[in-house]
């Protein structure tokens, strides 16, 4: 184990020290230990805690008699609409099968046909069944099954619970970390030869996420600080599927199984937003297998129409499982009833879930090549932390366990490889940083925190205008400035969360200031992002990522980078014809 | 660093039902224990005193108490599976009370 | 309004634990949980608790609620009467308020060696395993490490060193997976290991995802009891 305590915590240089501790990093970690290297995860939460732990529908990998690595292809980058850079997808997609079949080696309890085969499923804009799924727990038994094998590996080391605050980086080139041991309070300098930010993303930027408290944009914000561009950050993910107060997420997997989304009349309201016919069966991309984006753009409409029902806590539609039947339910989607029946006191067999769009993952992250390399030296990205961009202006749902094992395992290879040959970085004193104390005399944390969510919740919802995102940059920047000021009540030190709190905030206003001020650049509309006042796609104009640099005064300056395209030149994209 | 570390609370199984059911259990075993030592004593062709019965009552009920649980128990330890399909407990606790009952009767027709 | 009565431990002033009361809004919705991230950012903020995904997963919220051991997102205040006492979880040294040290569970869980043990080279597909074979083990694969079942655990609040409900499940989960070719005897059948185990049952109870620690034991009780015996006989 690793000794805790003043000055270096690990008395020596590791090769590849590894932020974050969910599917990205611990497969990046099993695939630097496997060249040989040694390697450090260091996460602000025990690794099985982290929000891989969460995801519940599913993994894409192509298998199945009659799929082919193009059709992945081309319904990852239609339903990106056409912004993922191919050269990637084209990568990603003929890794992916590879990876899902390393995690049934190493045990992952994949749902299985009578046959024992691996089974797969449907899943919203796949037009084959490739979602490769362990039940609805697929994330809990993908990171749980990481987490253990890693155990076997005396070249992986861990610091558990320990919060990176920020980069060292010499010359444009990294050198490690300084990060505070949460347990003690004790701020340290790790020293590495590459460092790899796998801290996921940061939906905790909005009020209602399906996102966990620690989902605060960590390493997107570190690399952004540090010299490295932000890619894409207007395109976030809303889930149609969420459940109203908790934001809990209903799977994706409920829709492949059959469910329907019906408004306050019963009526099953995609056929009205161009995604097809009702049929009773589900059918591949069409109605409720479409994409996310559409789905919960198809919300809004019925909004509009005020065919939804308020409750509590806002608007909802409703998902009727009913007709799946009792036995379908348990068998395939058992976590869905047990979080229906704990959190919202209603039976899926028999009861109507209510349910609305909810904040769920961000296709922007930290500008990275198919290695996982960043402009910065020895230093890599993988998982939601970063942007290949294999996802484009839409994630489609399945695509983000596979793409984080892909580009773990291709990060922590690369990043193995770099740090064969990098120079050892000299261990020297580093000037301490001022941590937020108690000394400010402004405002609590969670109330500016609340009011960072509203601000991007108003302006940079599922449709967004100009005027709300020009109001916006004030905002924040505004509530950049009161956040130096904020007040703490706690300034001790052995686990203070109210702390590491206010640096999370710190990390969520950079990179809310990001989305807000990509969003405003781009005039078009383009799946995740619709602009009210550009309503039409612009290949013209925008066919390009958003490069989000930090200016000299702190607010990003943002550019743009064209997409890689292979064989695929933009097209429409059709559900449900 | 300091970690607060309770200190060892010699009151646990009070705390909770079920911790005392499991002391009580775990105490039937003298119970047990004093029924074998008698079986012995009996088996010598030694009398047993009059006075002893209300001690026996107390014995044969700790053994009753000591064998329900201990049978309602079985299930735990013994998971079979036929095909996939797993036996259901009630038939594993049946299946172990009719050995019971076997035996019992066999031992009956032995010593009677 | 509801009263919590927390558990406060502030290493370094705090000689041992004092409960605070803190009040908070009646909301029919609200896990315990809510009501102490509602006390967290609008009352105290010097209250320390671990908490992540809200929705029992990440094993991150368990705590004490009046006495027993529980995830607080799936712990409803609607559904206590009275003053509702939170406290950390029992059995583990406090860090500090409601957090409490959970290392030795990790030395715990790698000493089992909770990996898939396979000799030889890896096919290029997967290895087949049919959905009864997956059953066998599935229900031990379903532990969230929250460690609610070591804290309802009289042996191991008695004796740290036991090897534990969680960690003993988690063998047994690759254990009984077809595709596992490991032998973890050595680890399991001490007296730390389910030897050590007196068959209480409030693991079983207390876990919040059904997953029968206390089966997993007594099963390999009986594994290594007729492998002492017969030590060629896998079960």
């Amino acid at each position: 184990m690793v000794a805790r305590g003043a000055g270096d915590p690990l008395g020596r240089v590791v090769d590849v020290l590894i932020v974050g501790g969910g599917a990205a990093g611990l497969r990046a970690a099993i695939a630097v230990a496997e060249a040989g290297l040694e390697c450090t995860v260091l996460s602000k939460v025990y690794p099985m805690r982290s929000h891989t732990v969460s995801a519940e529908g599913g993994a894409a990998g192509v298998i199945g008699v009659g799929d082919t690595l193009d059709e992945h292809a081309y319904d990852t980058i239609s339903g990106g609409d056409w912004l993922c850079d191919q050269d990637a997808v084209e990568m990603f997609v003929r890794e992916a099968p590879r990876e899902l079949i390393q995690l049934e080696h190493w045990g992952c309890p994949w749902s299985r046909e009578p046959d024992g085969r691996v089974a797969v499923r449907p899943f919203g804009g796949m037009r084959q069944l490739r979602t490769w799924f362990a039940a609805d727990k697929t994330g809990f038994h993908l990171l749980h099954t990481l987490f253990q094998t890693t155990l076997k590996y005396p070249q992986i080391s861990r610091l558990d619970e320990w919060y990176v605050t920020r980069l060292l980086v010499e010359d444009g080139r990294i050198e490690g970390v300084v990060a505070i041991d949460i347990k003690t309070g004790e701020t340290a300098a790790v020293w590495a030869k590459a460092v790899i930010l796998a801290t996921g993303g940061g939906g905790k930027v909005f009020p209602f996420t399906t996102n966990a408290a620690i989902k605060t944009g960590d390493g997107m914000a570190l690399a952004y600080r540090a010299g490295a561009p932000l890619k894409d950050m207007e395109f976030v993910q809303y889930h149609p599927t969420g459940l109203p107060f908790t934001g809990i997420l209903i799977t994706e997997a409920a829709r492949a199984e059959g469910g329907w989304l019906v408004n306050k009349d019963g009526y099953r309201y995609l056929q009205d937003y161009d995604l097809g016919v009702p049929t009773d069966k589900p059918k591949l991309r069409s109605m409720e297998l479409g994409p996310r984006d559409r789905l919960s753009q198809a919300f809004v409409g019925e909004l509009d129409k005020g065919r939804t029902v308020e409750t509590p806590y806002g608007h909802v539609t409703f998902l009727d499982l009913r007709h799946l039947g009792e036995e379908r339910i348990e068998a395939r989607i058992p976590f869905v009833r047990e979080l229906c029946r704990s959190y919202q006191k209603l039976d899926p067999v028999t009861d109507l879930i209510p349910v609305r769009p909810v904040v769920h993952y961000m296709m922007g992250g930290v500008h990275t090549d198919i290695d996982g390399a960043t402009p910065i030296a020895g230093l890599y990205a993988a998982g939601e932390t970063a942007c290949v961009s294999i996802n484009g202006a839409n994630r489609l749902g399945s695509n983000s366990l596979p793409e984080c094992l892909v580009f773990g395992a291709r990060a922590g290879l690369a990043a193995a490889e770099y740090a064969g040959t990098a120079a050892k970085p000299a261990a020297r004193a580093v000037p301490d940083e001022p941590l937020p104390d108690g000394s400010g005399s402004g405002e609590r944390i969670a109330d500016l925190r609340t009011e960072m969510q509203r601000t991007l919740e108003d302006a940079a919802g599922i449709y967004r205008t100009g005027d709300d995102l020009e109001k916006a940059v004030g905002s924040l920047r505004d509530l950049r400035e009161r956040a130096k000021k904020a007040k703490l009540d706690d300034s001790s030190t052995s686990f203070n969360t109210e702390r590491i709190n206010a640096l999370e905030l710190g990390c969520m206003l950079d990179i809310a200031e990001t989305i807000v001020a990509s969003a405003l650049n781009r005039e078009e509309s383009r799946g995740a992002h619709q602009r009210s006042d550009f309503p039409k796609r612009d290949d013209e104009g925008f066919l390009a990522h958003s490069l989000a640099h930090q200016g000299p005064d702190g607010s990003p300056v943002v550019s743009l980078l064209p997409v890689t395209i292979t064989r695929w030149p933009p097209g429409e994209r059709v559900y449900g014809r | 660093m300091t970690y607060y570390t309770p200190p060892v609370d010699r009151l646990w199984w009070t705390r909770r039902r079920s911790y005392f059911v499991f002391v009580l259990r775990e105490f039937t075993s003298v119970g047990v224990a004093w029924s074998a030592l008698l079986l012995v004593y009996a088996a010598k062709g030694n009398e047993i005193p009059v006075w002893l019965v209300p001690i026996n009552l107390i014995a044969l009920a700790a053994c009753v108490f000591h064998a329900i649980t201990f049978l309602s128990l079985a299930p735990k330890a013994t998971v079979v599976r036929l095909d996939g399909w797993r036996v259901p407990d009630y038939m594993i606790v049946g299946g172990n009370y009719g050995l019971w009952l076997f035996a019992s009767l066999v031992l009956a027709w032995v010593v009677l | 309004m509801t009263v919590l009565e927390v558990s406060r431990y502030r290493p370094g002033i705090d000689a041992e634990p004092v409960f605070q009361r803190y009040e908070v809004p009646d909301n029919d919705d609200w896990a315990v949980l809510d009501g102490l991230n509602y006390v967290k950012d609008s009352v105290d903020g010097t209250l320390s608790f671990r908490w992540s995904c809200r929705m029992g997963i990440c094993g991150s919220c368990g705590m004490t609620v009046n006495g027993e051991p529980r995830l607080t997102c799936g712990t409803f205040l609607a559904d206590y009467d009275g003053v509702v006492r939170v406290e950390p979880l029992h059995g583990f040294p406090v860090i500090r308020d409601l957090v409490v040290d959970i290392e030795p569970f990790l030395e715990k869980l790698s000493s089992v060696s909770p990996w898939l043990i396979r000799s030889g080279e890896d096919p290029a597909s997967e290895f087949a395993q049919t959905p009864a074979q997956l059953e066998a083990y599935k229900q031990y694969s379903m532990c969230i490490n929250c460690m609610l079942c070591y804290s309802a655990c009289p042996v191991y609040v008695l004796d740290p060193d036991f090897l534990g409900p969680a960690a003993i499940a988690l063998a047994q989960r690759y254990n009984l997976d077809s595709r596992d070719e490991g032998d973890r005897f050595d680890v399991l059948s001490t007296d730390e290991g389910v030897w050590g185990c007196t068959f209480v049952g409030e693991c079983t109870s207390a876990c919040p995802k059904h997953v029968d620690p206390a089966e997993a034991i007594q099963r390999y009780k009986l594994t290594a009891a007729v492998r002492s015996v017969l030590p060629w006989v896998r079960l």
